[in-house]
């Protein structure tokens, strides 16, 4: 036994996002446990024969553990990368099984957020199926005798031909385990051609249990002796209990306990919001005992804050000079000129995540540890905020992650794990708390409302001589610091820093505006306002021009080039500009392949019809959108299609990809139709689908037709993309329709529903 | 006492009456198929067979499921895989998959009634049903294919 298989076994990755192009594997080691080494979290993987990476393990039935160490939302990444080293490795993937991987560092940021599952762990996916089967030609090579290079692989054997012998992986697997772990330059990837899984993709592993309700969710769990909670929060931000009456909850069959939970200490970020709990035997009867409490509140500061005002507010500092993030040229010299210009003023709402499955986590409290089962985006982050709330290690809290119904963010902030866990200290007992849907829209964490503001001057032709555009909106910052006001360089740099028009002079500034509600990421974050902002602008300024849309909106981005950042704090999704440059002839070719795609210019549309174009970067990934509208007399509006055209860099599961990309289009829907959450003293005014309505099989596009780009360039992201050019797309299309601009979101502001 | 029967066996409750069915299936008795979503009957993932009739289980309360015969998705199909699962798969409709127990569900009971939906009859009877990952484009197609092979 070599030096190199003596790695400790708990040695972790360290550091958070992975910079692409900078990938680091998993520490590799053979698992050798001893008797009492076995730790509550040991993986199969970890106990397999043959284990060269946190990643892989291969037993002598030939099984291959392999395991998913970022969350599933519905994105299939659980499949997606497994795929990978399935492929690397050369395995059958009928005996490949997945396991789900509890929160721990050594599989470095678990963070399943912004798009980057694929494009972060691609190359570690890679190196640990290659580890492996480099060790298994090995072994085969040994056990006959011949060089190594002489050896290859084919389904899950290893081949020598020209003596016609041939061995399995499992029959390998021990003799494979007692050689040393190759270091990576030793190992030799699959040439393209060669690829049995990447590139083609593979449904979901889990898709016959979500289709027989075997698949286990949060709301699923269950644990012996746990008892639920339901819990009556603080309606307003920083709101606490001045006072509470619980005689007639405990009044409630099933009602065992009240236990208040203490508020936080600005700023929210990821602690409980406070309130009481109603402890319960079933979940019914903890929501009954809920509505029998009488609390009295002290809404705090926050009070003050209402919607309607508040939007004024940010529209009027959008109106002023603002803070320049970005600037080419001389806008102020050029609009002083005197000549031709146009302004205009665009806004998007608050927005709910709403996913299918409410919030929901168990979490048992024993000997100073803690044990949770949660649906989260972030088990490290759960980690995190349930140590800090108990008083207790990291290393001593054991997230489990379950199937996830739904994400799209809000299960990244683990507030409601901390409940649970703070919940279960209190009772002694392990808890399930279960929020409702009304608890859900109420205190989520937001995508921001933002106003936009945006000024053009004019030449002959349309074209601006000069671009300002301004956008005013709480920052997610503000969630974490309470004196954040500014946009972060991340979530400038969605879709607002990295215009990618080529135009002389341009002006990108961000205006201050303070958050009184919790502000979070939500499916494409940021890009949903600048996308709309930025592509609906372009469309008004076309038609003004009596330009049509396409060949105006591809002037705009001008010739093939790589966007220059010098001066730009430009983050770049965490990636590098190198690896991942902002390369304009890619936006324009996913578009003029959407223009060709959906027979742009080239159908007919009557009265009441018509199509609109839009095309955004986001999480490194180029989209392009058309959608087509026909509008009543009524104003209803029907989507009878959309084309989407995506440049991904190189797409791992192109089938889960079209997926994606299909419901991004029912996600924008839902934004543009109806996505609009208000507050009143400080209170959210929403609280179930009758008044946060998300988009129904009636109302959503007939027909979503999704081409992917072929390309080698390095994987980028596809859940989030698909979504900022879709409502831009959509409105410019009711335009087109109607006649209609759509510049306060949602669409239901112009009687269209 | 109610008396009931679920997925085929008889079973009776001595709780609260006004307790939804959906409760009872997951908290009483652990068929957890049946989903959560919204407690007001507006998105149908706790969609469950009474007597046939695709229903909502969590605005159903137990005395009102009193002599009823109640199938969950446990229970759709005795042998193997129902076609609208079997369809499911086929055209790979679920994302994360929590809506589709409550979508197989409805389209279910819908294609006993139904044997050759057009779109706007499935649009109709699909309504109820919200998928917030938005397979609502191959749900229509699975049901089409799913027609086909219950005709």
């Amino acid at each position: 036994m070599s030096e190199v298989v003596n790695v400790s076994r708990r040695r972790f990755v360290t550091g958070g996002i992975i910079a692409a192009g900078a990938l680091v594997l998993g520490v590799r080691y053979y698992s050798r446990l001893s008797p009492g080494d076995k730790l509550p979290h040991d993986t199969n993987a970890d106990q397999a024969k043959l284990h060269p990476s946190v990643y892989l393990g291969i037993n002598p039935d030939g099984t291959v553990w392999i395991v998913a160490a970022r969350s599933e939302m519905g994105t299939t990444s659980r499949t997606t990368l497994p795929l990978v080293v399935a492929d690397e490795l050369d395995a059958d993937w009928k005996q490949v099984k997945i396991e789900q991987a509890i929160g721990d560092k050594r599989y470095g940021d678990q963070n399943t957020d912004g798009s980057h599952s694929v494009r972060s762990y691609y190359d570690a996916m890679r190196e640990a199926g290659a580890t492996a089967r480099h060790m298994l030609i090995q072994a085969a090579a040994k056990q006959w005798g011949v060089p190594a290079t002489e050896c290859e692989t084919e389904l899950h054997v290893v081949v020598h031909r020209s003596t016609n012998r041939s061995a399995g992986y499992g029959e390998l697997a021990s003799a494979a385990a007692k050689l040393p772990v190759p270091k990576r330059e030793e190992l030799r990837f699959k040439p393209k051609s060669a690829w049995r899984y990447v590139g083609k993709g593979e449904v979901s592993y889990d898709l016959e249990a979500l289709v027989t309700g075997k698949a286990m969710y949060g709301m699923d769990a269950r644990v012996d002796g746990m008892v639920y909670a339901s819990v009556e929060r603080p309606p307003v931000l920083g709101g606490k209990v001045k006072s509470y009456d619980d005689k007639d909850a405990l009044k409630v069959a099933g009602v065992r306990q009240i236990v208040p939970i203490d508020p936080f200490q600005p700023p929210p970020a990821f602690q409980p919001l406070g309130g009481i709990a109603v402890i319960a035997d079933n979940t019914w009867a903890a929501f009954q005992g809920r509505k029998k409490l009488n609390i009295s509140w002290d809404n705090g500061p926050n009070e003050a804050y209402n919607s309607a005002a508040y939007k004024d507010e940010l529209r009027e500092t959008s109106r002023k000079p603002c803070k320049v993030v970005r600037s080419t040229g001389d806008v102020d010299a050029a609009f002083s000129k005197g000549g031709k210009t146009f302004e205009a003023d665009y806004y998007v709402p608050l927005l709910a995540h709403a996913a299918m499955e409410p919030l929901v986590a168990v979490a048992e409290f024993k000997d100073g540890k803690v044990t949770a089962w949660a649906p989260t985006q972030n088990p490290q982050g759960v980690q995190d905020i349930v140590s800090k709330e108990l008083g207790i290690s990291p290393n001593d809290v054991i997230c489990h992650v379950t199937l996830l119904g739904g994400g799209f963010g809000r299960k990244s902030k683990p507030d409601y794990v901390a409940e649970a866990a703070v919940l279960s200290k209190k009772t002694g007992r392990p808890v399930k708390v279960v929020w409702t849907r009304e608890d859900d829209i109420k205190f989520d964490y937001y995508n921001a409302v933002a106003a936009m503001y945006f000024k053009a001057a004019l030449d002959a032709k349309g074209k601006p001589t000069a671009w300002l555009q301004r956008s005013v909106f709480p920052p997610i910052t503000s969630t974490f610091d309470v004196n954040a006001v500014y946009g972060d360089p991340p979530h400038l740099a969605q879709g607002w820093t990295d215009i990618p028009y080529d135009l002389p002079n341009m002006s990108i500034e961000n205006g201050p505006a303070k958050g009184h509600v919790r502000i979070g990421w939500l499916r494409s974050v940021a890009n949903i306002y600048h996308g709309f902002g930025i592509q609906s602008f372009t469309d008004e300024l076309a038609t003004r021009a009596h330009r049509d849309p396409l060949e105006y909106l591809l002037d705009l981005i001008g010739p093939a080039r790589t966007i220059d950042f010098k001066g730009v704090n430009y983050p770049n999704y965490g990636a590098s500009l190198e690896t991942y440059p902002w390369e304009t002839g890619r936006l324009r070719h996913v578009t003029e392949m959407v223009a060709e795609k959906s027979g742009w210019g080239k159908r007919k549309h009557g009265k009441g019809s018509g199509v609109g174009i839009a095309a955004h970067r986001s999480f490194l990934t180029y989209v392009a959108t058309v959608v087509e509208v026909e509008v009543s007399d009524q104003g209803e509006v029907r989507i009878p299609r959309v084309d989407t055209v995506l440049d991904a860099g190189l797409v791992v599961n192109p089938e889960a990809t079209r997926a994606q990309f299909e419901g991004a289009a029912v996600f924008g829907t839902s934004v543009a139709r109806s996505g609009q959450i208000t507050a009143t003293k400080g209170a959210i005014d929403q609280s179930n689908f009758q008044d946060y309505t998300v988009a129904r099989i009636n109302e959503v596009p007939a027909q979503t037709n999704v081409y992917i780009v072929d390309s080698d360039a390095p994987p980028a992201g596809v859940g989030e993309p698909g979504v900022p050019p879709f409502i831009a797309a959509f409105c410019n299309a009711i335009y087109a329709a109607t006649g209609k601009r759509v510049r306060d979101l949602p669409i239901t502001n112009y009687g269209l529903s | 006492m109610i008396q009931l029967k679920v997925n085929g066996g008889g079973q009776s409750f001595d709780g609260d009456p006004e307790m939804p069915l959906l409760w009872y299936v997951r908290d009483v008795l652990g068929l957890t198929g049946s989903k959560f979503g919204c407690g007001i009957g507006l998105c149908g993932a706790c969609t469950v067979h009474v007597n046939g009739q695709a229903t909502r289980s969590c605005v159903t309360t137990m005395r009102d499921t009193a002599e009823k015969e109640v199938i969950t998705i446990e229970g759709l199909e005795k042998n193997g895989l129902h076609p609208v699962q079997k369809a499911w798969m086929q055209i790979n409709v679920p994302q994360c998959g929590y809506c589709q127990v409550g979508q197989i569900m409805q389209a279910a009971a819908f294609l006993n009634s139904k044997k050759k939906p057009t779109d706007a009859e499935i649009d109709a009877a699909m309504s109820g049903n919200i998928c917030r990952c938005g397979t609502y484009q191959r749900i229509r197609v699975a049901i089409k294919a799913a027609a086909g092979e219950m005709a």
